[in-house]
């Protein structure tokens, strides 16, 4: 199945009750997989007017302590920053996910990964973050939408897989497992009638100066406790490795290929992905360089990730940038040359033509 | 007459004994105690959400003892709308102004309209800006001077005011809409009974309702409480006549007495 299938898989197996979302390419098959699915479970499904409107229905099933999600791609994603915001402001768990396109602007409908800054950087107005998960396969579009139910309840905030049309659309075999089996978090805050208390109300508005700023010392606390407890990222062959490939999502596949066909040849190449953006696992990332001489980071953006890269490392190792836009992306042929040029030593001391 | 109307609006107490931050004159006071009265009669305290907007009453869940929910500028229907779906048990309502409501909110209060979802909406139209200091609403009437149309609405420029209750009447998905006023004891009462058929709409499952409530700004209209309250008759009623404009369950839709 495509990984967009993948993920209307994972939202009904971890027990999505609302979904509200507007079309756009290349997510279209979410949408209509929900369409499809959910009503049948007895489950809220409604294509809003926009993505504006998307937002707000998720926050406000997510005030009324339902799981709540929504779905879109790049331009769509950027119109609902503005109720991310609210959402992360006001504490509720949603999970949104972005199956990034070409931009800036319409773009294009190919896959891309320029909104990195936008979702790991807070995105909308204020001091905030959302947890953000990337997926390299369509198995893991299944696994993280579990993961990011849990993680949304657990610490009351939004969290974002963001993808990217290739990995939406790819097809590939997809275990249907389930989620494993563990407990729901309450929700005592939720709006669901004031029977027997006081009236909740569940906002982001705190005009008093003193109660913004503990408001946003609580909310820094939540990140700084996710920072310690959640980064995640996956190493592979980096014990050995001189050279070690960064990337997540479709970048991570490639660098994958890369470092097999450079192992082949029996040059010490290794591979990075980190699977949570924010928060950014800098100490895995910095753990899986042993031996690392360079670094080969490759994006579908201009230098995004390399930015977090650069600070993970406090820019202590040379770093080759590989970055494409629009649609087009690096090439296992093209990491494969530039591993050799940093792997090949020299036969002799000065240096020898290929 | 003091005396009665003592009795006619004692408190309910839906209505927590805070003062409320308004301008003397202001409507929005008489509206929340409306809206309380209301939820009272039905009951419907423990079973319900209001959506509070932005705008002059973005604290009146400090003055309405029950559920709330924030939203985003103009969002208060889709924010409804989230809560309406996840529990449609629940009564669910917004409050919102015109700027909210008809400017920033346009296409969320219209869909939301035209989804003949089963929400209530209280649209407080006071023709102006409050909250952020007396600027120009899209209900802002012609001629009216605020603080973005200094000399005045003028149609060439800014184009007439916006009449939301008639024009969310001609999509069919509403249940039922009217036009009502608080600037005297008559219209507060007609306006309570409007807002108990708007709430009783809704409890019936018959879909969308929404009450218009041509409200006092004295502070921005810049005159004072009684002649503000005057104004709403002899000034802002000539463009938004008072009267039921949709109204599913009578045969007709006929138009009431303003
Ligand atoms: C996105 C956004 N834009 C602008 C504002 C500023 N703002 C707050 S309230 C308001 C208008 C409120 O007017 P209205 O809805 O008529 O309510 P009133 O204050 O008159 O009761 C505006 C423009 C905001 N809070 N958010
Ligand atoms: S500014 Fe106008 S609407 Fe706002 S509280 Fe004062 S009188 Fe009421």
């Amino acid at each position: 199945m495509s990984g967009n299938d993948a993920v209307v898989e994972g939202a009904i197996r971890a027990g999505v009750e609302c979904y509200f979302g507007y079309p756009i390419t290349p997510q279209n098959e979410i949408i209509a997989g929900m369409a499809a699915r959910l009503p049948g479970l007895g489950r809220a499904f409604l294509q809003s007017e926009s993505e504006l409107a998307a937002i707000s229905m998720v926050h406000g099933a997510a005030a009324a302590g339902k799981r709540a999600m929504t779905t879109s791609s790049s331009p769509g994603i950027s119109l609902m920053q503005e109720g991310i915001s609210y959402i992360a402001g006001t504490r509720l768990p949603v999970v949104i996910v972005n199956v990034q396109r070409g931009g800036p602007g319409l773009g294009n409908i190919a896959a891309a990964q320029g909104d990195y800054f936008q979702a790991t950087r807070g995105g909308g107005n204020g001091d905030y973050h959302v947890i953000v998960l990337a997926p390299d396969c369509a198995q893991e579009m299944l696994d993280l939408t579990f993961q990011a139910f849990d993680l949304a309840d657990q610490y009351r905030t939004p969290v974002m897989i963001l993808s990217d049309g290739r990995i939406g659309q790819t097809m590939e075999p997809v275990e249907l497992r389930d989620p494993p089996a563990k407990k729901r978090v309450e929700k005592p805050w939720a709006l669901t009638g004031a029977k027997g208390r006081p009236g909740h109300y569940l906002c982001s508005l705190l005009l008093p100066v003193p109660e913004l700023a503990e408001h946003n010392r609580l909310l820094q606390k939540t990140y700084r406790e996710i920072e310690r407890r959640e980064p995640r990222g996956e190493a592979y062959q980096t014990a050995d490795a001189g050279v070690v490939f960064i990337g997540y999502g479709t970048c991570a596949r490639i660098a994958r290929e890369a470092t097999d066909i450079l192992r082949d040849e029996g040059l010490k190449a290794g591979m990075f992905r980190p699977i949570t953006l924010w928060p950014f696992p800098n100490k895995k990332l910095v753990a899986a360089l042993p031996k690392a001489k360079a670094l080969v980071v490759a994006e579908m953006s201009t230098g995004q990730l390399l930015q977090d890269v650069r600070l993970a490392t406090s820019d202590k190792l040379p770093i080759e940038f590989v970055g494409y836009t629009g649609g087009e992306a690096p090439t296992v042929k093209e990491l494969v040359a530039i591993g050799r040029k940093l792997l090949q030593k020299p036969r002799n001391g000065n240096g020898r033509k290929k | 007459m003091i005396a009665t109307e003592k009795k006619v609006f004692a408190r309910t107490p839906v209505l927590t004994p805070k003062m409320t931050h308004y301008c003397p004159g202001c409507g929005h006071g008489i509206v929340h105690r409306l809206v309380a009265e209301a939820i009272e009669h039905y009951g419907l305290r423990e079973r319900m959400v209001c959506v509070a907007p932005v705008g002059c009453s973005v604290l009146a869940y400090k003055y309405i003892d029950v559920d709330m929910s924030e939203a985003a500028h103009g969002r208060a229907p889709a924010v409804a709308t989230g809560i309406k779906r996840a529990r449609p048990e629940l009564f669910v309502m917004t409050y919102q102004g015109d700027g909210d409501l008809a400017a920033i909110g346009t296409a969320e209060i219209v869909h939301a309209a035209n989804r003949g979802e089963n929400i209530s909406v209280i649209f407080v139209n006071n023709a102006v800006y409050g909250m952020t200091g007396g600027q120009m609403a899209p209900t802002t009437l012609l001629g009216q001077k605020t603080k973005t149309s200094p000399a005045g609405r003028a149609e060439k420029l800014e184009g007439p005011p916006i009449k939301v209750s008639e024009m969310l009447s001609t999509l069919d998905g509403p249940s039922y809409i009217a036009r009502v006023t608080v600037n005297k004891p008559a219209n507060i009462r007609k306006a309570k009974q409007a807002i108990l058929t708007a709430f009783g709409r809704q409890l019936d499952g018959k879909g969308f309702s929404l009450v218009e409530v041509l409200s006092p700004c004295p502070t921005y209209w810049r005159l004072p409480p009684q002649k503000a309250a005057e104004a709403v008759e002899n000034w802002m009623m000539k463009t938004f006549p008072l009267g039921v404009y949709k109204d599913k369950e009578a045969a007709d839709g006929k138009r009431a007495e303003g």
